[in-house]
Formats: C-alpha cells, structure tokens, sequence
C-alpha cells in the first residue's frame, strides 16, 4: 500500500508536467488564470490546499495590484502631475490660479495620515479622517435627498391619469402610475420609525414592506441572470482561450 | 458625372458609412461648411435646408467643462417636411476650423450638451441637419450642410445650482431644525420613541452566542470606502458592536478592503474598549486589511469562514456582487447572520441568505437605535420629520393633480 505522502507528491508531480505541458502550448499567462479559475472553483467541493493557495495569491497579487494602482492613480497623476501642470500653469506660462493647485489639500491630508507612523503625533491623522467623514456625510446628503427624497415626490406628486400622444387615456400607464404611487406612499410609511407598525398604520406599512419583497423578487431574479453571465464568462475563458476547444 | 456632382454640391456634406454601427466615421470626418464629400455610390442625396442659427453658451448651474449648444431647426425638420435624419455637433477651438464631430442629435432635437470640453478654452460650434438614407447596396448616405459659425463659449463651474439650491434649501432647513430640536429634547432626558427593528433586536443575543460558543464574531462594514455614506453607518454600527464584544469578551474580527475604513474602524473600535473599560482587550489586528479586490476580498473572506467558523457575522455597509458570496458561505457554516444594505440589488440576496436584514433605511437607523444616544436619535426624529412632510405634499400633489386643480410636481425637478 502506497505512501500517502508518495501519493501527494505524484499528483504534485503530473499536476505540474500538466501545467508545464499546457503552458507551453497555451501560453504561460492563459494557462496561470486557468490554474487559478479552476482553484477557486474547488472550492465548491470543500476547502482544501489548492483553494488556499489560490486564494492567498489572489489576494496577496490583489493588494500588491491595488496599492500600484491607486499609486499611480492618485499620487502620481493627480499630486505630482496636476500639482506639476498647476505649476507650469501659474508660475511658467503666468496663467493664473489653476485648479489642480486644490490636489495639494489631498496630499496634505495624506501626508497628516501617515502621522500615525509616529506615536506622539498619531493623533494628528485623526483630523484627515475627521475631513473625510464629514465632508462625504455633507456631500452625500444632498445627492441622497435628491434622489430617494424629492425626484421621488415629484414622481409621485402628478396626476394620476395618464395620456398618450393623441391625448387620450391611457388605461395601463395610469395603472403603473397608480402602483408606483402606492409603493413609494407605502414604502415611505414603513420607513417611519417613529410609530409601531399596528392598526392601520401597520397595514399601510405591511403594503410598503410587500412591495419592496416583491421588487427584491424581481431584483434577485435579474442579478442572478447577470451572475450566470459571470460564470459562463469564466467557462468561455476555460474552454476558449485556455483550452481553445471552442473557436 | 462626377464634376458635375461636384459643382453642385458645393456645400453639400455626405458621408458614406459602411453599417449604421460605424459611427466611427463622424469622429474621422473633420467638417465644415466649405468641406465637400461626395459619396461614389448612387443614388445621390439632397441636402437638407441648413440651420441658420446656432449658439453656445457655457452650461449653467453645473461644476464646469461642459457646453449647451441650441440650434433653431431646420426648415426642412417642421411638421410636413420631416427630410431630417439628424444633426451633427461640429466642434472647433479656432473659427476657421478644422471642425470634429462632437455629438449628434435625432430630429426635432434644439440642444445638446456637449461635455468633454475644458475650463476656460473658447469653443465654436457648426451644427449641420443630415438627411440619410440607405443605398441598394447596403451603404448609408448622409447628405448635409453645416450652418454658421456660433459665437466662442467657455466652459465654466460654478458653486451654487441657483434652482436646486432655492427648492432644496427650504427642506434642509426644516430638517435641520426639526434634528436639533429633537436632539436638545432627547438630551433633557426625553425618551423618544424608535418602534422596534427585528434585525436589532436580535444583535446583542448575536454577540453572546459568539461568546458561548467560544468562536470568532467577524463584522465586515461594506466593500466601500469611506466616502460611501453606508460604510459611514456601518462604522458606526461596528462602535457599538465593539462595546458589546467587549464586554461580553467576545473574540471580534473586522477584516476591511479599504486602508481608510481599517483606520477609522481602529479608531472606533479602539474606544469603544476604552469606553467599556477593556483597554487591554484591544489589539489593533481586530481590524486588518485584507485586500481592495472585490473578488479577493470575498474569497479570503470565504476561507476564514469555513477555517474558522465565527458564530456571528455582520455585514453593514455598501456591497456588491460579493455579497451572495459570503453571506451563502456563513449561511453553510451555520453562523447567525444579521446583514444591512441600502444597495437596493443586493437586498435580496441578504434577505435570502441571512437570518436578519436591515432593508435600505434601517441601516441608517441602526446605529441610533442601538446606542440610544440623544444625537443619533433626535437626528432618526428629525428624518422622522421629513417623511411626514414628503408624504403630505406628495398626497397633495397626487389630489390636486388627480382632480385637476393643480399639478405641483414640477416644484420637485431639480
């Protein structure tokens, strides 16, 4: 009876006279997504070794990704080169205040961050994050209200007859307007959280709280369509460009 | 022929296009009213009456580099003579050209914005009307001419939406008042009233089954950063949690994919220890970066799950495809799960995989309801405040436009 250890180093062994075999054939950076693709897929089955292994190379490549993109992103596009661009702007050309002269505030904010490097000055990094927060909580604000407050209203806020080009009622686009209007009317009581949801208040609110269970309904079925598209994306991937059984 | 096509058509434009899903040609025909093209295939086209007048003004009310250029139609675009396909947007810095296709507009359109222009630069426009039509052979013939030159116009931003400020400013006042007044009651000692959220109820009972099990409690606030306004309420839901793990001495972990959400839940965290009394159960690595990959994050966040087994597991924040990912991992491993999203498209996988959700505006409330503190909840009150107002106009709305007194909903475009 075999080893279990010889075993391991046997399939370790094919396994990797197979990805020699496929890189060769396919190109080495096809068949390393494939190797990835089907260690992530494993762990349908159970957690296990490849899985692990997979998972700590996607995200230790992920962070490493991350941390080069965001620098070239940010640091060196917008600090070095806009602050640059806004030099050249006002000093060299004599142009004038540039915007870009703004991205200092970013990088001295970022600059206070890392403050926390220092133990006596670590308190410092607090304020850029205090910039942060309450500049989001204040930008936000409005574009929430906008969008989930008053466009609502006004949606709901019109006639509820509808009419078609010639002027003429139209029966279904009044219907829509009808449900639409008691969905967000609805919807909106169910989100009062200063009344307890009984009597007829909680009838009301039993409407908005259906009509959302009914949009999630709709919602889940349609994004469960785009995660098939997802998957059959990786098997196009598998079977095109790795295995190149379909042309 | 072709001279005499020539000579004609001395301002005519025609443009031949290979398919209707080339629109490439636009952009790789610079144009403008002196240019002739003629199209080598027959039949040949007739151009259109032009636009006579055009202008171009810098966008209003907006944060810049953008252009709102209006045109009168072409005679030719009127009830009883629709022989407009459409009309191109020529766009120059100079003007005596060369003129690119920026835009294109169908017929009976008079603007078009044109957006991808810079601040303080002076822009001429052309518009020219297009009449199209499709040759036997499959090909499709544009026949125009460019109207005159628009005046320069120079992108510009400015600070204040003049309209949305005048109808939103009246509601963030209100609001405003209504949070610190309830705010100054609650802070006398007023108890104001939350109804109870299932989900919330649910949390302390949660912490202590992590606690008795003797297993991990891990909270994941959103795969956002903290300008995302739902991972600023998951941070704060994440404060109060801390407190209880501290005190019930439950092992909490907070991996994060965002640099800026792992120092702020540090912080956090930090003192809600501090403020049970538990600064030596603090250890900074309750909070650890994991990766930003969406993916990445959700796959190590899988394998932490089925290695380690938490009991308990929070997810509060903004999330996206990732979510059916992890919340059907914890749901296999058997873990109480108790999720928050305003993220309308991943509700219902939280709902469904979950044992309690937070639907859209619960999560905002949480941290209120949780904590009991007068800011949070005067602030919940104050929201309370603005809904019974949307309700009321938006049911006078609905009865002063339904019986035709009124139709107010255009107080409400902004």
């Amino acid at each position: 009876m075999m080893n279990t250890k010889v075993v391991g180093y046997i399939v370790i062994a094919v396994g990797i006279a197979v990805f020699a075999i496929l890189a060769a054939s396919q190109g080495l950076a096809v068949t390393l997504g494939a190797f990835f693709t089907i260690g992530i897929f494993s762990f349908l089955y159970k957690d296990n070794p490849y899985y692990k292994f997979s998972e700590a190379a996607f995200v230790g490549i992920s962070a490493g990704y991350w941390f080069v993109s965001l620098f070239w992103q940010n640091m060196y596009s917008k600090l070095f080169v806009g602050v640059g661009a806004a030099y050249h702007t006002t000093f060299v050309q004599g142009g004038g205040w540039d915007d870009r002269w703004m991205m200092l505030i970013g990088g001295l904010l970022g600059v206070l961050m890392l403050m926390r490097l220092f133990p006596k000055a670590g308190w410092i990094s607090r304020w850029p994050l205090a910039v942060v927060v309450g500049a989001t909580a204040g930008l936000y604000f409005i574009n929430y209200f906008v969008s989930n407050g008053i466009l609502q209203l006004g949606a709901s806020a019109g006639p509820l007859q509808r009419y078609d080009a010639a002027g003429n009622l139209d029966l279904w686009a009044t219907i829509s307007q009808a449900i639409l209007v008691i969905g967000t009317l609805s919807g909106l009581i169910y989100f009062y959280f200063s009344k307890e949801h009984k009597g007829a208040f909680g009838g009301v609110a039993k409407i908005g709280i259906w009509t959302l269970m009914l949009t999630f309904g709709a919602s889940f079925g349609y994004t469960v369509m785009s995660r098939l598209s997802l998957l059959i994306g990786r098997m196009d991937y598998l079977m095109s460009d790795w295995l190149q059984l379909i042309n | 022929m072709m001279k005499k096509a020539l000579s004609i058509s001395l301002f005519l434009l025609v443009f031949p296009v290979c398919g209707a899903a080339s629109p490439a040609w636009a952009q790789d025909a610079p144009v403008d009213s002196t240019t002739v093209v003629v199209a080598e295939t027959p039949p040949q086209l007739e151009a259109p009456a032009p636009v006579v007048s055009v202008e171009a003004q810098d966008t209003p009310d907006d944060a810049g580099k953008s252009i709102t250029i209006s045109w009168e139609l072409s005679a030719d675009d009127v009830a009883g003579r629709r022989n407009v396909t459409k009309y191109i947007i020529l766009r120059s810095t100079s003007p005596d050209g060369p003129f690119d296709t920026v835009g294109s507009a169908t017929a009976g359109m008079t603007t078009l914005t044109d957006g991808q222009v810079d601040n303080g630069v002076n822009y001429y426009y052309k518009v020219a009307a297009l009449a199209g039509k499709f040759t036997p052979a499959g090909e499709k013939l544009f026949a125009g001419v460019a109207s005159p030159l628009s005046g320069a116009a120079k992108a510009s931003g400015q600070w204040f939406h003049i309209i949305r400020t005048a109808r939103i400013l009246p509601w963030v006042l209100v609001i405003g008042i209504s949070i610190l007044w309830f705010i100054n009651v609650a802070k006398k000692g007023k108890d104001l009233y939350v109804r109870p959220i299932a989900g919330l109820a649910e949390v302390e009972q949660a912490v202590g089954r992590a606690t008795e099990m003797g297993r991990k409690l891990v909270y994941i606030p959103g795969t956002q950063d903290m300008d995302n306004v739902q991972t600023l309420a998951g941070v704060t839901i994440l404060g109060r949690i801390a407190k209880l793990a501290a005190e019930y001495d439950a092992q909490l972990d907070v991996p994060v994919s965002r640099s800026l959400v792992m120092i702020t839940s540090r912080e956090v965290v930090k003192e809600a220890y501090l403020n049970v009394g538990r600064p030596d159960a603090f250890n900074e690595d309750i909070v650890r970066y994991l990766t930003d990959d969406q993916f990445g994050y959700a796959a190590a966040l899988d394998g932490l799950f089925v290695r380690e087994k938490p009991a308990t597991i929070f997810y509060m924040g903004a999330f996206y495809a990732e979510s059916l990912i992890m919340a059907e991992t914890g749901n296999a491993i058997g873990a109480i799960q108790i999720a928050g999203t305003a993220n309308a498209s991943q509700l219902p996988f939280f709902v469904a995989a979950c044992d309690y959700t937070l639907i859209g505006e619960e999560l905002f409330a949480a941290s209120a309801y949780l904590s009991k503190e007068p800011k949070l909840l005067g602030s919940v009150k104050g929201q309370d405040v603005a809904k019974v107002l949307i309700l009321i106009a938006a049911v006078a709305g609905l009865l002063l436009g339904t019986f035709k007194i009124a139709d107010i909903s255009g107080w409400f475009q902004v």
